[in-house]
């Protein structure tokens, strides 16, 4: 009876958000408002990623899960923990890398990343760390100064740093700024492996590519408010337009009224014809468009179709948000 | 996990190896200066200045010196050791760690103060090389010395989190603590001022902590050794409230 009462605990356990927020509000004493209400739950082993424009909030929602910065109101559960009134227990399962590369100068690699260790009130671990390290091909610049590394070592040795009390939610602010190509994808890598150890992961960035390349869901945050968060198939499907370019053989002046239910732009000069259309939308439509082309006679030698990335999507969604207000 | 001690000794590790990395600076600089102050009034002006209620000036000096030296390295170890992480902004690991005030304070003020007690003793050790030394009572002088450490390090602690940039963290050790300790009785006894200038001097904090200090060396004092256990635990206890207002605000530390 026991046994399936612990095992009924843990499917629980595993169904519910490791991390809620409800009603999340920050008022900074200068009486600028970075977060009002924002209502906001992570799952257990997703990617999540956060995707807003500079001075959004994302930072500011990230620094008051991780105990850095007050909330005015509202409630956070971290894996079930409520992050002001128990949050001992709820830090010492999160693990954070901050946007700057903020770092000591003259400790060693290896020395630092105990430190953290340490400080997240766990018992030393050499094996670990050795694993961290490696993972992030740190170990041979264990016994290095610090300040000896280059930008990008820096970056590792503070994800180094983060993981070294195995955490179970990693946050990373903006981990693409000021990183190469090249550490990027080794990141991106290395974020797909914690995962399927079992590390939830909340990323926040401004590069769409980022977001759309790792992340399970988005959201989307701009002036404190959390517009949307959504899976990022559904996000990009219900949200997502398609173009279709059609490469004229003549130019044309002007859109014939005949093809106007299509809603037709010209563009290069009277080249090309752009048809957007909804990526749900009706497939047929296509093959209409293209008859009553050939209907009238109007020729073509290229056709390419195209998905809008989620930086458009985005962009759309924060000009729509703007509208609405103004 | 009620105590974090993994995360006090983390804290604490990192600021004595920061010590070691400046040995120079921690220990070094100040032996030098205070063996300066035995050389040029120990040695050199010693012959000539008078006995001091019977004890040679050069010895007296021991007791002040060791608590001049105590001030100042508490409060720059300490103000130093939280105003850093501030500066560099590595502060936002200890503020995302699971680790209370209370536990970071222990850590940075015991790292400080043990840096402080470790110098006195150097410095002691120092003075007996140049001058007799007599330790009446040996329990008051540990105490003293430990008391001395501590609380000195709570107020440059305080300093380090008050500071919005280096100079403010000059300004206070050398505006205050500097003027303070050496018109405080490290270089004379109060009985050789005048009245006004001696009844002026008792406003001092720090003459009740050195003529404590000197007492428990060769019994001699410029006031009850009580007044100035009293004197001291109010300077402890007014550090302290003012910490506890410090992390109960967040003030500089969290917005």
């Amino acid at each position: 009876m026991g046994r399936y009462n612990a095992r009924f605990l843990a499917a629980v356990a595993s169904m519910s958000p490791i991390i809620s927020i409800q009603g999340l509000t920050k008022t900074y004493p200068s009486g600028f408002k970075a977060l009002k209400g924002v209502n906001l739950e992570i799952q257990r082993g997703e990617i999540f990623a956060l995707l807003g424009p500079n001075g959004a909030g994302k930072t500011t929602l990230i620094s008051i899960v991780c105990g850095i910065v007050t909330p005015s109101q509202g409630r956070v559960l971290a894996d079930g923990f409520d992050i002001i009134s128990h949050w001992r227990e709820a830090r010492s399962r999160i693990g954070l890398v901050p946007q700057e590369l903020t770092t000591d100068a003259f400790e060693t690699v290896w020395d630092t990343v105990s430190f953290s260790r340490g400080l997240f009130g766990c018992a030393p671990d050499p094996a670990h760390i050795e694993k961290v390290l490696k993972q992030l091909s740190l170990w041979d610049k264990r016994n290095n100064e610090i300040m000896m590394l280059s930008g990008g070592m820096k970056r590792r040795v503070m994800i180094a740093k983060a993981l070294s009390h195995e955490p179970d939610i990693l946050f990373l602010d903006e981990p693409s700024a000021g990183v190469d190509v090249e550490l990027r994808r080794d990141m991106w890598q290395m974020v797909r492996e914690l995962r399927e150890s079992g590390v939830t992961i909340i990323l926040t960035t401004h590069y769409i590519e980022e977001a759309e390349e790792m992340a399970d869901r988005i959201g989307i945050i701009n002036k404190g408010e959390l517009v949307l968060a959504d899976e990022k198939q559904a996000l990009m499907q219900q949200l997502g337009r398609k173009q279709l370019t059609l490469s004229l053989l003549e130019p044309l002046t002007s859109v014939p009224d005949a093809l106007a239910p299509w809603g037709l732009q010209l563009q290069a000069d009277g080249q090309e014809l752009v048809y957007s259309f909804d990526a749900q939308a009706d497939r047929n439509e296509i093959s209409r468009l293209l008859r009553k082309m050939n209907e009238l006679d109007i020729g073509f030698r290229d056709l390419n179709t195209r998905e809008s990335s989620l930086e458009e999507i985005f962009v759309n969604l924060v000009q729509q948000r703007a509208g609405d207000q103004a | 996990m009620n105590f974090n001690h993994h995360g006090v000794w983390a804290i604490y590790k990192f600021e004595m190896a920061r010590a070691k990395r400046t040995l120079w600076q921690s220990l070094v600089a100040p032996v030098i200066t205070t063996s300066l102050y035995f050389v040029v009034f120990g040695a050199a002006m010693g012959g000539r200045l008078s006995d001091v209620e019977g004890v040679p000036y050069g010895a007296f000096l021991v007791p002040g010196l060791i608590m001049l030296s105590l001030f100042t390295q508490s409060v720059s170890n300490a103000s130093f050791g939280i105003y850093f992480p501030k500066f560099s902004g590595t502060i936002y690991e200890i503020l995302s760690a699971p680790i209370s005030p209370l536990e970071a304070v222990i850590a940075y003020v015991g790292a400080a103060a043990t840096k402080s007690v470790v110098l006195g003793l150097v410095i002691l050790a120092t003075g007996a090389c140049f001058v007799p030394i007599q330790i009446l009572h040996p329990f008051w002088m540990v105490a003293f010395l430990l008391f001395t450490a501590i609380s000195f390090s709570l107020f440059g602690f305080i300093l380090g989190i008050w500071a919005r940039n280096f100079e403010e963290l000059q300004f206070v050790p050398l505006l205050i603590i500097t003027p303070l300790t050496f018109l405080g009785g490290v270089f004379y006894s109060l009985d050789m001022l005048s009245p006004l200038w001696r009844a002026v001097t008792l406003f001092n904090p720090v003459v009740y902590l050195i003529s404590g200090f000197r007492w428990s060396f060769y019994g001699m004092a410029d006031v009850s050794l009580w007044l100035s256990v009293v004197i001291s635990l109010t300077f402890l206890a007014i550090c302290s409230a003012i910490l506890w207002w410090i992390f109960k605000s967040g003030y500089r530390l969290k917005s």
